[in-house]
């Protein structure tokens, strides 16, 4: 067994998905503890692009024509192959749709422990894990045996898995790719059309307080300035306010914007549970009570009325300066 | 068509959660449990393609407080068998030996397609599903919101962030982690559970050895800390406006 | 029962047996056709099968075309229907009720009301709380509120609470209001505290007769393990249970609305009421209370005893009050309602309040502080407005 971190990149349609970013962070804090390299494991067809800017020792390719889209049998043969081979000290994949689909199924063949949802790892290999809704946390250490580990973000910085200089790529002949039971038929997009709310990384979110239809003009002012767009609470798509597209909550979206600024939203829970996994809460709110300032990091009770055109304002004038 | 939904029993996290005396455990004492909502979704996924095509599901669960109730909702919703195996381990309970103990008892009943939540909010070492489905040396596709099945397979769509799916052909028999049922979990009366209890029989057989090896045991678990109420912005509209200036800025946001 | 039934006459059949069943149900035989019920229900224009279209389908044995529609989820129990009947036909508890119990049963539920349904029956109470936690509020009343227990099971006055009071922080504040009340009358209450669960009256109308059969029972057992002379509710529907439906299920105790306990008290009540609350009031009649159970005055009554109060009379009132849209599932079919309506009764009601110069509409029913608060943000015009419960408008009054 090597003390190499490995981590599976995960990508779609030609695009290396945040995860594998945060999990290169993750698996770089982990090799300075084991004193072993930060490998990329890549598998796909005409691929090597997506090892660019990718911030790892090593990169292994593995091409074959069966790993040209995701598929968990394929992956996960081929995965196996990796591991058995190189025996590394632990292998990253993301707790995704693609990552969750072949960690269990690697860790039963190839009888390698496993340990699922971490959070964040130390130098020292310890694994904090997040269950339960993020309720309970579960902390373990990394064994002296190959074990696998699935990633969730927030522990670790995306930017700290990315670099300029592409790590040299090694080729990892694949291993027979024949039997393979699941097969893709095809993708179907997603509807197009308006602004998807999810990948906004600025979000204004208007909630009954705004009162009328018209008022969400005020909301619309502050997003453009901010370079955001503007989403809602269920009550402001019903009234037609704003499309459904923009619905934030348990029947809507679920986002995860840099700033999410809460302005005349009272925090039902069935909104709240959306928004979670915003970095930066502000409410505006002039119930001192309202349920999202539990959720908030800063609040204020000035009226909205009254608020959101001076902050406009002041925010105008301070990308002017 | 034959299809077994094997179902886990987890806490309800509407309850405080407490972690007990050995500090790596979850206090039992103060738990609630309910069905694994994904569980829920693969049960109502089954019915729905009973409807559709014909055949028999089966629900199996281990024993556990609140269980037989969860066994005759499903008898009500239009489940055929229920399978309940009996333990004093629950202690002994991860996903792996869970697993190992439902793939000797699937093995015999011989299905055509397992369909389980993708997830549970307690799994710590993996999920059910792919474990499962390795054990039996069955294919497994995770993420699914909608299956229709046909002679050359279960053609399943699988979801991708960003509202992606994509349709792959799974050949049978295979094990199917649900996302989400094509409809909400059916709504079932009250009065009809309580029938149930009085027709539905409940298969009780011993549970074989759970063997918790392949998870990666935790040393401790703790709470995170307490989410704090926001901290208020004071000053008149000019004043907090500056603040807020100044709180996005050092976000990064601006 | 009806799925061993294939014909569509011999389920009509079948179907309005059950209806018999109902107090005074066979009189659904001497309908008129006059089209009242239709006419005088909030959402009659927008149903397919309003009641009298409904009883015309049983008559033209087609009972199957009912049962395909989904529009009897607009139905808000709220009595209009049953108020206006020249045949007192129990329109409501009878034919509305059955009609989305046979639908229930058959699985035809909208989504949104699945939560309420299934959190009644697995936490006792609809918001989905912990029922562990029901009595917590106890300890924030701002007033003592002693909570029964074995070493403690006797009281005058047991003070049935509710669900929204005990966990809602809206209605939390009508719960410290009546504790501060009932204290400052020297009453001898207390309340159930964790034993409690939800009365189940609503679920009951939406169509869920064993739920609230296994509430009831879970109450029953409650209220068997203390010893009471009274009890008293702020919620019309809980009274609504305790005194009309409980007492069929072997659960028979006196009940009184708050508003009716405070009326009878009211000469030792008033010289408590000294500090002004100068407004203009407009009493909204919950269904329950008024239509339901011909409570119109009591609430009046004491209302009119606060000094500087003005009452005003909506245009709808008494018995033909306007529903705040909550009962019959209503609280939790909003969503649903608002994609069929693109109306709230609410909301109409608020209107109302404004056109008659209302500064506070008053309400007695924990639904409604919730409803009219939220249309109250929309209602151009009524954005003045305050809602409070009576039991809020008294204790305002109260020396400190």
């Amino acid at each position: 067994m090597s003390q190499d971190i490995f981590v599976v990149v995960e990508h779609l349609r030609g695009e290396v998905a945040e995860i594998t970013y945060v999990m290169l962070g993750m698996g770089r804090t982990l090799a300075e503890g084991t004193g072993g390299k930060v490998v990329a494991v890549l598998l796909g067809q005409n691929a090597t692009g997506l090892a660019s800017d990718l911030s790892a020792d090593q990169a292994l390719y593995v091409e074959h024509p069966s790993l040209a889209e995701f598929t968990p049998d394929a992956y996960s043969a081929a995965l196996a192959a990796v591991i058995a081979d190189a025996k590394p000290r632990a292998v990253l994949l993301g707790s995704t749709s693609i990552g969750s689909d072949v960690a269990s199924v690697l860790s039963a063949r190839l009888k390698l422990p496993m340990i699922s949802s971490c959070r964040t790892a130390g130098r020292d290999g310890t694994l904090q894990c997040q269950i339960c809704g993020g309720k309970i946390m579960a902390e373990a250490r990394l064994p002296d045996s190959t074990a696998l580990v699935t990633v969730i973000p927030g522990g670790h910085p995306a930017d700290a898995g990315r670099s300029t200089q592409p790590a040299a790529v090694t080729a990892f002949a694949p291993p027979e790719l024949s039997q393979l039971r699941v097969s893709l038929k095809q993708y179907i997009e997603p509807e197009a059309g308006d602004v998807d709310i999810a990948k906004e990384p600025v979000l204004v979110s208007i909630g009954r307080g705004i009162q009328t239809g018209d008022n969400v003009e005020l909301a619309e002012e502050l997003a453009k300035a901010l370079g955001g767009v503007v989403c809602g609470s269920r009550p402001v798509v019903d009234q037609g306010w704003l499309p459904a597209s923009r619905l934030v909550g348990k029947s809507g979206k679920r986002v995860k914007p840099k700033l999410y600024l809460a302005v005349g939203v009272s925090g039902a829970p069935e909104h709240m549970e959306a928004v979670t996994d915003s970095q930066l809460i502000l409410a505006i709110n002039t119930d001192a009570a309202a349920p999202i300032f539990g959720l908030a990091k800063y609040g204020t009770t000035l009226d909205l009325f009254d608020l959101v055109p001076a902050l406009t304002s002041a925010i105008q004038q301070a990308k002017a300066a | 068509m034959n299809i077994v939904v094997p179902i886990k029993i987890v806490p309800d996290l509407v309850e405080e959660l407490a972690i007990d005396a050995s500090g790596a455990a979850l206090d039992n004492s103060w738990l609630r449990l309910i069905i694994n909502e994904f569980d829920d979704h693969a049960m109502e996924q089954a019915i729905l393609l009973k409807e559709q095509a014909g055949g028999q599901v089966t629900v199996i669960a281990l024993s556990a407080e609140g269980v037989d109730d969860i066994l005759f909702t499903a008898a009500a919703k239009g489940i055929d068998r229920l399978i309940k195996l009996e333990t004093e381990e629950a202690a002994a309970l991860n996903n792996h030996a869970l697993a190992r103990a439902l793939a000797e008892v699937i093995a015999d009943l011989k299905p055509d397609l397992i369909l389980t939540g993708v997830q549970a909010h307690n799994d710590l070492d993996g999920s059910v599903g792919p474990l499962l489905a390795e054990l039996l040396g069955m294919p497994y596709v995770g993420y699914i919101a909608g299956v229709k099945v046909s002679g050359d397979g279960a053609l399943a769509r699988k979801e991708y962030p960003g509202g992606l799916v994509a349709e792959l052909l799974v050949q049978l028999p295979a094990v199917l982690g649900i996302q989400a049922a094509e409809k909400p979990p059916r709504y079932v009366a009250v009065s009809k559970v309580r029938q149930a209890m009085q027709t539905a029989k409940i298969d009780a057989r011993p549970c074989p050895t759970l063997d918790p090896a392949g998870g990666l045991a935790p040393l401790r678990l703790y709470q995170p800390e307490p989410a704090e109420r926001a901290t208020m912005l004071e000053g008149d509209v000019e004043a907090v406006s500056a603040k807020i200036v100044e709180l996005l800025k050092n976000a990064g946001v601006m | 029962m009806t799925s061993e039934i294939v014909s569509a006459p011999a389920r009509t059949q079948a179907f309005l047996k059950t209806l018999y069943g109902v107090t005074d149900g066979e009189r659904i035989q001497r309908c008129l056709q006059c089209g009242m019920c239709s006419g005088a229900c909030p959402y009659g224009y927008l149903m397919e099968f309003p009641p009298s279209r409904l009883i015309t389908s049983m008559r033209a044995e087609e009972i199957e075309r009912v049962l395909e529609a989904d529009t009897v989820w607009l139905c808000l129990s709220c009595y209009a229907c049953t108020q206006v009947c020249p045949q007192k036909i129990p329109l409501t508890a009878a034919l509305m009720t059955r009609t989305k119990e046979e639908l229930l049963l058959a699985g035809k539920v909208p989504t949104e009301l699945h939560a309420a349904l299934e959190n009644s029956q697995r936490y006792g109470n609809v918001l989905g709380q912990s029922p562990r936690k029901r009595a917590d509020w106890v300890k924030e009343a701002g007033a003592p509120v002693r909570v029964l227990g074995k070493e403690n099971p006797r009281t005058e006055v047991l003070w049935y609470v509710g669900d929204y009071v005990s966990y809602h922080p809206r209605l939390q504040a009508v719960g410290r209001a009546v504790a501060k009340v009932l204290n400052a009358l020297g009453v001898d209450f207390a309340v159930l505290g964790a034993d409690e669960v939800s009365d189940g009256d609503s679920q009951r109308l939406a169509g869920e007769r064993g739920l609230f059969e296994l509430l009831a029972e879970k109450n029953g057992k409650a209220l068997g393990r203390v010893q009471f002379q009274r009890i008293v509710t702020t919620d019309p529907h809980a009274y609504n249970a305790f005194k009309n439906e409980y007492p069929a299920l072997g659960i028979a105790y006196p009940v009184q609305h708050l508003t009716q306990f405070l009326a009878e008290h009211l000469e030792q009540l008033r010289p408590h009421l000294t500090r002004e609350v100068k407004a203009k009031v407009a009493f909204h009649d919950p269904c329950f209370l008024g239509r339901a159970n011909a409570v119109y005055e009591e609430p009046r009554a004491i209302l009119a005893a606060i000094p500087g109060v003005e009452l005003v009379e909506m245009a709808h009132s008494r018995e033909t009050s306007l529903c705040c849209g909550g009962g019959g599932g209503g609280m939790w079919l909003d969503g649903f309602h608002w994609e069929k309506a693109h109306a709230r009764t609410s909301e109409w009601r608020v209107q109302e309040a404004s056109a008659a110069g209302a500064d506070i509409l008053a309400v007695a029913c924990p639904y409604e502080p919730l409803r009219f608060e939220d249309a109250v943000k929309v209602v151009p015009g009524a954005g003045n407005i305050v809602v409070r419960d009576v039991a809020e408008l008294i204790a305002e009054s109260l020396t400190a």
